[in-house]
């Protein structure tokens, strides 16, 4: 007891989040149907929109459709990570075993921390399936291991950063079923973005919401770092004129307002 | 911070708490002294689990204060979280892990380091008899199984104080009697255990002391036996002969309370009469019986129940009563 009291707040903190990543973690372990799933989305996805769509869509300045496609299919399965948090939480929200945790000498602050760090560790697992499946069918990363790897650190600080919104909606949620409800919300959010089509093409209202949209700017961002067709030309909106900047200040911007409020959440949780 | 016997470890002052409409506190007085179990008694939305998460930092008091361990509950939560156990009626585990992997995650966040809570996990599985589950998911465990684990899940680092909310609503009599045994093992190693209960028969045999409350507050306190003095029994006679009655009737009035008449159900030849609930034993009525002739087929001390002893203390029904009588 005398070393709890004694250690530091900051290791006790730290060595708590990673017990309940651990947690998160093992119980993915016990649902095997989860694990296959997590990671089937990557691989039906590029099949589906890689092909179908692939048929029909021309490439400005021409190019692959799949090597347009993927950097949008890595930030679209990121995106989709907010359900993780969303749902996990919200399915806490409702069991006995918070209660135990509340009543622990723990930090608060290690659930969301442990369960971000987890989607996280998910995350990469997912991105290096999808990574794959690219390669098998004709993605590639031109600009060398650099710019292809800041890639990947680009996705995974956007991965960490809706994971934290999805902490704050989850601690909102009182079910997981409410938790459910809001999945298909993310789909417009998606869809409203150059991941499928480029913008140009869009009414103007529209192209203007596509064109800042944070995933537009993700997805720009990942095309530029991989060397993949489909960056704009001309006179275009600023974050898709500076797609890497914008991307790292909207994560900047999601992680300064959802990490305060979600640990706020918890802190005073059923006081 | 003595642990001295007698000492109070728990000490709560007019607690007010207020959740809408429903004042579930309404200045709640208790004082639990060191090494012992004080039983907490009352029907459902008494205020019981109420305190119970006042007291484990769950839910802050409107008004009021409380210590644990002589620290305050409000503003020294993080003292009073590393002297406290909890366990309730709702089994507080995760269900898609396995039994060891929750113990080893609990002790973790008691920070015991990742091999020592290995260690614990595995002590404590052997001890408790629930080795032979640890390695299946807790959604698998019985009732029982999950209770026990729940209970032993808040016992990995030893604490001053341990709430048990309602520990065996539920639960079948096999399972209640381990957790008893539990109970009074860890009482007999010094821990102070707070317990709630809807069964006057577990604080009976539990509770050193007791405190029988009721919307929000205590209306009764004392040793199970004061209580059980003030709040009395009642002896059932069945007579063979509906003849005999009136002689068993008058038997039964001298045992009785003074001046309480039997209660006759001429129909079913029963009599029953209210008695000071230690006063008697069973061969003393038998006896009684016999030297008025009557030959009784049926004799029995019926203990208070719950409902009785709230009728005693407050008048009135227990609210549960009056909802199962409505139904």
């Amino acid at each position: 007891m005398t070393a709890t009291a004694t250690a530091s707040p900051l290791r006790t903190g730290l060595s708590d989040g990673l017990a309940v990543m651990s947690r998160n973690l093992l119980k993915l372990k016990h649902q095997p149907g989860q694990i296959v799933a997590t990671f089937a989305f990557p691989l039906v996805s590029v099949v589906l929109f890689g092909y179908v769509f692939g048929s029909a869509i021309p490439i400005p300045g021409g190019g692959n459709y799949r090597e347009y496609l993927m950097p949008g299919l890595f930030v679209m399965s990121t995106v989709f990570g907010v359900m993780g948090a969303l749902t996990v939480i919200a399915k806490d929200n409702g069991l006995g075993v918070m209660d135990r945790y509340r009543s622990m000498p723990m930090a608060r602050s290690a659930v969301p921390f442990g369960q971000t760090a987890a989607d996280l560790v998910i995350a990469a697992g997912s991105l290096v399936i999808m990574a794959a499946c690219g390669l098998l069918f004709g993605w590639r990363a031109h600009n060398g291991i650099g710019a292809t790897l800041a890639g990947f650190g680009l996705l995974l600080l956007l991965q960490y950063a809706v994971s934290w919104l999805g902490v704050f909606l989850g601690s909102l949620a009182k079910n997981e079923e409410t938790a459910a409800r809001i999945g298909p919300l993310i789909m417009p959010v998606t869809m409203i973005s150059n991941i499928f089509v480029p913008t140009d093409g869009m009414p103007a209202i529209l192209q203007a919401i596509a064109d800042w949209n944070p995933v537009s700017a993700a997805t720009a961002a990942c095309r530029e770092l991989f060397g993949n067709p489909g960056l704009p030309a001309g006179d275009v909106a600023w974050p898709i004129a500076n797609p890497v900047l914008a991307t790292v200040g909207w994560c900047v911007l999601l992680l300064a307002v959802f990490v305060p409020l979600s640990i706020r959440r918890f802190r005073t949780a059923g006081l | 911070m003595g642990k001295h016997t007698g000492d109070a470890v728990v000490v709560a002052e007019g607690l007010r708490k207020r959740f809408g409409q429903t004042q579930a506190l309404d200045g709640l007085d208790l004082t639990v002294p060191a090494g012992q179990v004080y039983g907490l008694l009352g029907p459902n939305g008494a205020g019981k689990s109420t305190s119970v998460r006042v007291f484990a930092t769950l839910t802050r008091p409107d008004e009021g204060r409380a210590t644990v361990a002589g620290h305050d509950v409000v503003r020294e939560a993080g003292a009073v979280r590393r002297e406290i156990g909890l366990a309730g009626q709702h089994a507080a585990l995760d269900e898609q892990l396995t039994g060891r992997e929750n113990l080893r995650i609990f002790g973790r966040l008691f920070h015991l380091g990742t091999k020592r809570a290995r260690e614990r996990a595995d002590e404590l599985l052997e001890r408790f008899d629930l080795a032979h589950a640890a390695d299946r998911l807790v959604k698998t465990y019985s009732g029982g199984m999950r209770r026990r684990l729940d209970l032993i899940s808040s016992l990995i680092v030893s604490p001053t104080v341990l709430f048990l909310d309602e520990p065996t609503t539920g639960l079948d009599p096999r399972s209640r009697n381990e957790i008893w045994d539990t109970v009074r093992d860890l009482v007999g190693q010094g821990t102070t255990v707070l317990l709630t209960t809807q069964y006057l028969d577990e604080a009976d045999q539990l509770a050193h002391n007791i405190a029988v409350i009721d919307t929000g507050k205590v209306i009764a306190s004392g040793t199970p036996d004061e209580l059980k003095a003030r709040i009395g029994g009642r002896i059932d006679v069945t007579v063979g002969d509906a003849a005999e009655i009136p002689d068993a009737a008058r038997a039964l009035a001298v045992l009785a309370d003074t001046g309480t008449e039997p209660d006759v159900d001429a129909d079913r030849r029963l009599l029953s009469v209210p008695v000071g609930a230690d006063s008697l034993a069973l061969p003393d009525i038998v006896r009684q019986l016999d030297q008025a002739g009557v030959k009784a087929v049926d004799v029995g001390i019926r203990r208070p129940t719950l409902d009785e002893v709230f009728l005693t203390l407050t008048g009135k029904p227990t609210t549960t009563t009056t909802e199962e009588a409505a139904r």
